[in-house]
């Protein structure tokens, strides 16, 4: 399996070859002489955990960051890729988890920006850009007007126009990268077909997922990356599940829930009557001390919402809190903070980790009061808090002076939550927090919230992921529009019983 | 970079001196030493101790007021009404002056104006979320209006002898009141930015105020404290300057504010927020102190001389830049 068959299924040669790729950062070292093939007609699945260097080597594939050494083959023969624009006329394409779309653009300007169809006079030819961006969404069965603007659009579409986009330059090999973290289960299967098309087509693909069921459904082949380094490729057809995630982890991860029994304890945060003009009414629930409380609903349910305002980010219009003994309404997130709430937020990269601040300054933030004396800094205890922390997360960094912005994503959430746990809070409030994030940090997190509900803290954590929510949570409590519909615990917690109530099917029990 | 298990993250890898000689800051030490040695090679009179003392009053006015908005500016906000709020200090001070008051009562005034002014600024800005570049342009005009208004085409003169040794007077031989107020200035700032929580909270918010904010840090508060301080330093400029001048005209002070925050952005303040030092700024004023002093001693016009300082600005910003895009090429 380690072997590299590139001789062995034969004939093909690939289109696109990746040889000794080495690229670094200050401090860190993203790739370490990794090594990729992508073949024509050919979906090739790209794994690794959080932090392996996939999203460098797309960089690297696309002429956005230019590799320190090693060789890119097209067609065999040596070549670089100075510029994006260098990439795309070598036919390399990428879709990205966010493509950058214009709403105020019709579908067709959108897809051509950049290189639209000119005219005699230099000037981008309307007609032929609208024929030819009707034709390219015919043909990955988008049957869009192109004329429409992009704003009008459901995600959905909008997605398809990005595929069409980076379509209409004449691609040999496309690059996905997470495509179906942001769709629906239909459009997911929609999207298959287009992958289909594209490998009928002859294109290459580069498919990059965490999902494996997605991955063992499309992929031909896959390649593994841990640590900035090439581990293993293959096909699809010779290679299990388990031995992916071996080769990902460089261990084997047991893939049930490590939820341990913890004692449940006295009532730590009791809300009662929490309104707010748009987005939610009447949340009235208890947790305690020891428990994981689970909130499942679907997207716009209003979860992250009550949670904001629970953290004091907005204000509720009615309602109350009991924290311990104390009734109060937290109006500001520093009074959250002193009550002992915390909040991990989804939106890490606005909301997380303050890029531009160096490892420990994120760490202590919160806790400065404890670390400094009179209002004065003291250094040594905030390195040392911020130590202790970083090392029970398991942080993986060059230094904790260096700057956060450098770590990778999974890397920056360890720092967000070490840094609420150097508060020592009661009532821990984690918002999708294993979203996006691979399976071997995915494990970490849930160990590490059962070891902190064994520890007596008051968990809630929101997610969509019904494995995840069954499998962790004490208690389960289901939002719909803005309200509490239904709350399950023990054996009524079942994956059907949730979606049920999520979206409102009769019956539900309550 | 193998990484074990059990992983121990290293404090550091590199030492402060090794970041402090990489620094902007060492650059504008390199700088300024460079100007002082071209200025005393060309003008016999640039090293003497008290044309040099003299020199001083070109930037510590200035000076004391970009320590302020080096802080504003480092927590992503400005405030370009600085040199108004002076106008509008020196006009209370001025009419509190011709009603009798004593030098106590002026400093006290002049103190409190300061104060009120960053307070009004502040709670547009904290309180009701407005942008501060929007909110200070208007201030800039309604401070000076008032000024303009109280006094047409007057002035107030004839302050108490007491008053003139803020701007005039000597603690010691050549060293100035002012430059005594600079220095301890720098040091209050020094130290609040580099050495507190308040001033890490400051970074924190430059850098991200959404993070900050989800971080528990009042972000809100700490920006009304920072136009607060911004308006207390302007108050103690303007009394600096009126007791200097002797007099209050309404068009005092004009333009200080975009020479604040030219000193500030030279210091290696980023102008977006997030970084910079104060160490930075001190040696920008001396920079800036020392080029418009030696040109002066060469009897270089004004017009010629803003031309000058603006080409250094660009050129000292520009460069690093250029620098790092061709070593990266």
């Amino acid at each position: 399996m380690h072997s590299r068959p590139r001789a062995a299924d034969g004939m093909v040669a690939p289109v696109l070859s990746l040889r000794g790729i080495v690229k670094t950062f200050p401090g860190v070292r993203a790739l370490a002489g990794v090594q990729l093939d992508l073949f024509p007609g050919q979906v090739t699945a790209l794994i690794g955990e959080n932090g392996a260097g996939k999203s460098t080597i797309v960089k690297v594939l696309t002429g956005i960051y230019q590799p320190d050494e090693g060789h890119i083959l097209v067609d065999g023969a040596q070549t670089h890729f100075p510029t994006a624009q260098a990439a795309g006329q070598a036919g390399v394409t990428a879709i990205h988890q966010e493509t950058v779309l214009f709403d105020e653009m019709s579908v067709a300007e959108n897809i051509f920006i950049g290189h639209a169809p000119r005219n005699r006079f230099g000037l981008i030819d309307r007609k032929a850009m609208q024929d030819r961006a009707a034709s390219i969404l015919h043909s990955i069965g988008a049957d869009l007007n192109p004329a429409v603007k992009l704003r009008d659009l459901s995600i959905a579409s909008r997605h398809l126009v990005a595929i069409a986009r980076a379509l209409s330059i004449d691609a040999r090999v496309v690059i996905m990268d997470e495509p179906t973290a942001a769709l629906s289960h239909k459009e997911i299967g929609e999207l298959y077909e287009l992958v289909e098309k594209l490998k009928a087509q002859g294109k290459a693909i580069l498919f990059i997922s965490h999902k494996f069921d997605e991955i063992f459904r499309i992929a031909d082949r896959w390649t593994v990356f841990r640590d900035g380094q090439f581990v293993g490729e293959g096909l699809m057809t010779e290679v299990t599940e388990a031995d992916l995630v071996r080769l990902m982890v460089g261990r084997s991860v047991d893939q049930i829930y490590p939820k341990r029994p913890a004692q449940i304890g006295q009532p730590a945060l009791t809300v009662a009557g929490y309104c707010h003009p748009t987005e939610f009414e009447d949340i009235n629930f208890t947790l305690h001390a020891g428990e994981i409380l689970g909130f499942y609903g679907l997207i716009g349910a209003g979860r992250s919402e009550v949670m904001q305002s629970l953290f004091g980010i907005t204000k509720p219009s009615r309602g109350a809190c009991r924290i311990g003994d104390d009734v109060r309404v937290i109006r500001s997130t520093a009074q959250a903070v002193e009550a002992g709430i915390v909040y991990v937020p989804e939106d890490r990269g606005r909301q997380g980790a303050v890029k531009g601040l160096p490892i420990y300054q994120n760490v202590t933030l919160p806790s400065l009061a404890r670390t400094s004396r009179a209002g004065f800094l003291r250094l040594a205890e905030e390195f040392s808090l911020a130590r202790e922390y970083t090392q029970r997360l398991d942080l993986r960094a060059a230094s904790l002076d260096q700057d956060v912005a450098l770590l990778s994503g999974g890397n920056q959430q360890k720092v967000v939550i070490a840094k609420w746990l150097a508060t020592k809070p009661r009532v821990i409030i984690l918002d999708e927090p294993t979203k996006g994030i691979d399976i071997g940090s995915k494990a970490a997190v849930h160990d590490f919230m059962s070891e902190l509900a064994a520890q007596g803290l008051a968990v809630i954590m929101v997610s969509s992921e019904i494995p995840e929510v069954v499998g962790m949570s004490d208690r389960v409590i289901v939002m719909r529009e803005g309200r509490i519909v239904a709350e399950y615990q023990g054996d009524e917690m079942t994956p059907e019983n949730l979606v049920r109530a999520a979206v409102g099917i009769n019956g539900a029990a309550t | 970079m193998t990484t074990a298990t059990g992983r121990h993250i290293p404090d550091r890898l590199t030492s402060p001196a090794s970041r402090a000689l990489k620094s902007w800051e060492a650059l504008l030490l390199i700088v300024a030493i460079a100007i002082f040695i071209v200025n005393s090679m060309a003008s016999p009179y640039f090293l003497d101790p008290w044309n040099l003392s003299d020199a001083s009053f070109n930037f510590t006015e200035k000076a004391m007021i970009a320590f302020a908005m080096a802080m504003l500016v480092i927590s992503g906000e400005i405030d370009l009404s600085v040199g108004s709020i002076m106008a509008l200090t020196s006009t209370v001070m001025g009419a509190a002056m011709t009603a009798g008051a004593g030098t106590p009562t002026l400093v006290a005034l002049g103190l409190g104006t300061g104060l009120l002014c960053g307070a009004f600024n502040g709670l547009l800005v904290a309180r009701f979320g407005l942008p501060s570049i929007v909110v200070t342009i208007g201030t800039m005009s309604l401070f000076r209006g008032i000024s303009y208004i109280v006094l047409g085409d007057g002035a107030y003169t004839g302050y108490p002898a007491g008053f003139a040794w803020f701007g005039q007077g000597y603690v010691w031989w050549v060293i100035t009141v002012e430059l005594v107020i600079f220095a301890l200035a720098a040091l209050a700032f020094g130290i609040l930015l580099h050495r507190t929580n308040f001033g890490r909270m400051v970074y924190a918010i430059g850098n991200n105020a959404t993070a900050a904010r989800f971080s528990g840090i009042r972000v809100d508060r700490i920006r009304f404290i920072l136009f607060l301080l911004t308006g207390l330093m302007s108050g103690i400029a303007a009394i600096c300057l009126t007791s200097r001048l002797g007099s209050t005209r309404p068009s005092i002070a004009s333009g200080f504010e975009l020479e604040v925050v030219t000193i500030v952005v030279l210091g290696g303040v980023s102008i977006l927020g997030g970084s910079g030092s104060i160490i930075g700024v001190v040696l920008a004023a001396l920079v800036m102190g020392l080029v418009t002093f030696g040109l002066g001693l060469l009897n270089v016009p004004g017009i010629v001389m803003s031309i000058i300082v603006g080409a250094l600005l660009i050129a000292v910003i520009a460069l690093p830049r250029l620098w790092s895009m061709l070593s990266r090429k």
